[in-house]
């Protein structure tokens, strides 16, 4: 038995490690000074995958990424870990997309790509963390959705079990392939880099990638295992009305850097005296006890 | 035609409180745009839950009452939202920032091509100008949310494309009833199979388990809350026994939690939590604004930080320079032996 999956993952800056000099004067976020790392839940998702190819080796995991060029090094990350295949989805002409118009742009990628049986992704991103484009891309498709997925439990050629989140507690569901998957962060956190698979791929590139390095050379042959597929709008066949801001019904009317007005505070050491007072104040106007 | 749709989250024959805070917004937005407030009840034996959520203002509740439509699953409700406001055409739809409102909303928006903006933390009605296709509009919702981790606060709009949609997480509006005696212009008990085909069962609930929250955060009128300064899971006992000798309950904030010093369910803030306790004691939180959102109504803050700097501490109504593990035992020491 053997499944195909994609995976779909994204490249985010760590807002998790987000310093003083992160933010311009203008307020806007000034991204250079942040990482740019493979989105958590993504590294799950990829994880639930690479345990179904454990089990069935046969199996093909595809990694779908949209982004800048740069994006091309976390798809290398996938295969190092143990994608088969890596894609990358780049276009002046996706820029600026809200959730919808990046699902409309992956559900066509993942069309271009073609037979699938589990779509897996993270339950969400955390730059903005919407949790929409799984659930959105799912609805373009056409097919089920599980969302929350803690442990893929069990699969067949005709369903997968699965135990998801839910509020105050969890849920066993059985859904039909093809099937869409977003995974949480408290699933089986991904396996570590292989050895052998940063040699084989540590020079896995993108066509924009291989002539920036070796202009003089040929392009990689598609079929080459070094070959990253990169896909514009034409090729995923795109309506570009449909990409990108003009393909995004939110707009952002402002973005601002809140400054909070400070209130007249009181500073105190810690020292034991101070302490205490603050506990008799506390108490003497009921505030505790 | 145009009306504001709050979608109800039920469990058991209950109208979640996010729901009920939602109709609350719900309806004060609908008075100021001169529209009606609708309901959506999706679920089986729903007898009740008229009188549970006309007193907040409902205009017109549907009601879609079918044994296959509880518990939740995607899908079929997907198929009543999407059918039921091609025919009505709201113009905003609301729901809650839950796992169920964020499995469904996305669907929704996808099938009716809206936006669809999450987690917000302020609703407001406002004009819109596109400076660059030189259109203006009037009487949009403000999609108010921080983002960027919490970095920023941003304003987003659909200036074309309805309904407008939104989530908001439990505890972020408040929730009042508007009159007990209101009265409902319809009920409607809509042909559940109308709306959804049979292809929308195929994904079949095997089993399903839910626990009383192990602690009640969201109603604790005191909260200990430690951040990524607590500095490790063993610090945060400290937390926990200043909370118990309060009689309080130990939030944390995102990066504590991230770092695995507290459960996910004690996140307080944009992505977590929102409480309004009388007395918030922040420990070693830096004071994101994703944080912020989720304790500001706090009625007395006191922040505890070695960091004299920490932008929590504008905000805070005391501000201890020092270390948790050095001000948390005189606390409780100084609590001890002064409360009766």
């Amino acid at each position: 038995m053997k499944y195909q999956m994609i995976v779909l993952a994204k490249q985010v800056p760590d807002t998790r490690n987000v310093g003083k000099d992160a933010m311009n004067e203008d307020g806007t976020v000034n991204r250079k000074v942040l990482p740019a790392i493979f989105n958590p839940e993504d590294l799950n998702a990829l994880e639930q995958a690479l345990l179904i190819k454990d089990r069935f080796p046969e199996s093909t995991i595809t990694i779908l990424t949209m982004g800048p060029p740069r994006a091309a090094d976390l798809l290398r990350e996938g295969l190092y870990r143990g994608a088969d295949r890596a894609v990358l989805l780049t276009d002046r002409a996706f820029a600026g997309a809200d959730t919808l118009a990046t699902s409309y742009a992956l559900s066509q990628a993942i069309k271009h790509i073609g037979d699938f049986d589990l779509i897996i992704g993270g339950r969400q991103a955390i730059d903005g963390d919407t949790a929409q484009v799984g659930p959105q891309v799912a609805e373009k498709l056409h097919i089920p959705q599980v969302t929350y997925t803690e442990e893929i439990l069990d699969i067949t050629q005709k369903d997968v079990t699965i135990r998801r989140h839910i509020d105050g507690g969890v849920e066993t569901v059985k859904a039909p392939l093809p099937l869409m998957i977003t995974v949480t962060g408290s699933a089986t956190p991904c396996r570590p880099r292989h050895a052998k698979l940063v040699m084989q791929y540590k020079r896995a590139m993108t066509p924009t990638e291989w002539e920036t390095t070796y202009p003089d050379r040929a392009l990689l042959p598609v079929e080459s295992p070094l070959h990253i597929a990169q896909w514009s709008t034409q090729d995923v066949n795109a309506d570009i009305a449909q990409c990108g801001l003009s393909g995004s019904p939110t707009k952002v009317k402002k973005v601002e850097n809140i400054n909070f007005v400070a209130k007249e505070n009181r500073r105190l050491t810690g020292s034991d005296e101070e302490i205490e007072s603050l506990i008799l104040e506390l108490l003497e106007n009921h505030t505790i006890g | 035609m145009k009306n504001l749709f709050v979608y109800l989250e039920i469990e058991g024959d209950v109208v979640a409180d996010v729901s009920l805070e939602l109709l609350t917004k719900g309806r004060s937005l609908a008075t100021e745009l001169g529209v009606e407030l609708e309901a959506i009840a999706i679920g089986y034996e729903l007898e009740t839950i008229a009188e549970q959520v006309i007193p907040y203002g409902v205009d017109i509740l549907h009601l879609f009452d079918d044994k296959r439509l509880a518990p939740y699953t995607t899908l079929p409700t997907t198929s009543i939202l999407v059918n039921l406001f091609k025919k009505e055409q709201p113009q905003i739809c609301l729901m809650g920032a839950t796992v169920i409102g964020r499995d469904l909303g996305p669907r929704v928006s996808s099938a009716l091509i809206s936006g669809l903006t999450a987690d917000c933390t302020s609703l407001v009605i406002g004009d819109y100008e596109d400076k660059k296709m030189q259109k203006q509009y009037d009487n949009l919702l403000y999609q108010i949310r921080p983002a960027f981790g919490g970095n920023i606060v941003a304003t987003i709009v659909n200036p074309e494309n309805r309904p407008q949609m939104a989530t908001v997480r439990e505890g972020v509006m408040k929730r009042q009833i508007l009159d007990p005696e209101y009265k409902a212009k319809s009920v409607i008990r809509h042909d559940v199979n109308e709306f959804v085909s049979t292809e929308d069962f195929v994904v079949e609930v095997i089993n399903r388990h839910i626990e009383k929250a192990a602690h009640n955060l969201k109603g604790s009128p005191i909260v200990v809350c430690g951040g990524y300064g607590v500095g490790s899971k063993e610090n945060f006992n400290l937390l926990f026994d200043l909370a118990k000798c309060l009689s309080g309950e130990v939030g944390a904030s995102r990066a504590a939690v991230d770092a695995g010093f507290a459960d996910h369910d004690r996140q307080i803030g944009q992505t977590g939590v929102t409480v309004r306790p009388k007395l918030y004691i922040a420990c070693g939180i830096s004071g994101q604004i994703q944080h912020i959102a989720g304790m500001q109504e706090s009625a007395m803050i006191i922040s505890i930080n070695n960091d004299p700097d920490a932008p929590i501490n504008n905000i805070a109504d005391y501000v201890i320079t020092g270390d948790i593990e050095e001000v948390l035992p005189k606390m409780i020491h100084f609590y001890k032996s002064n409360s009766k």
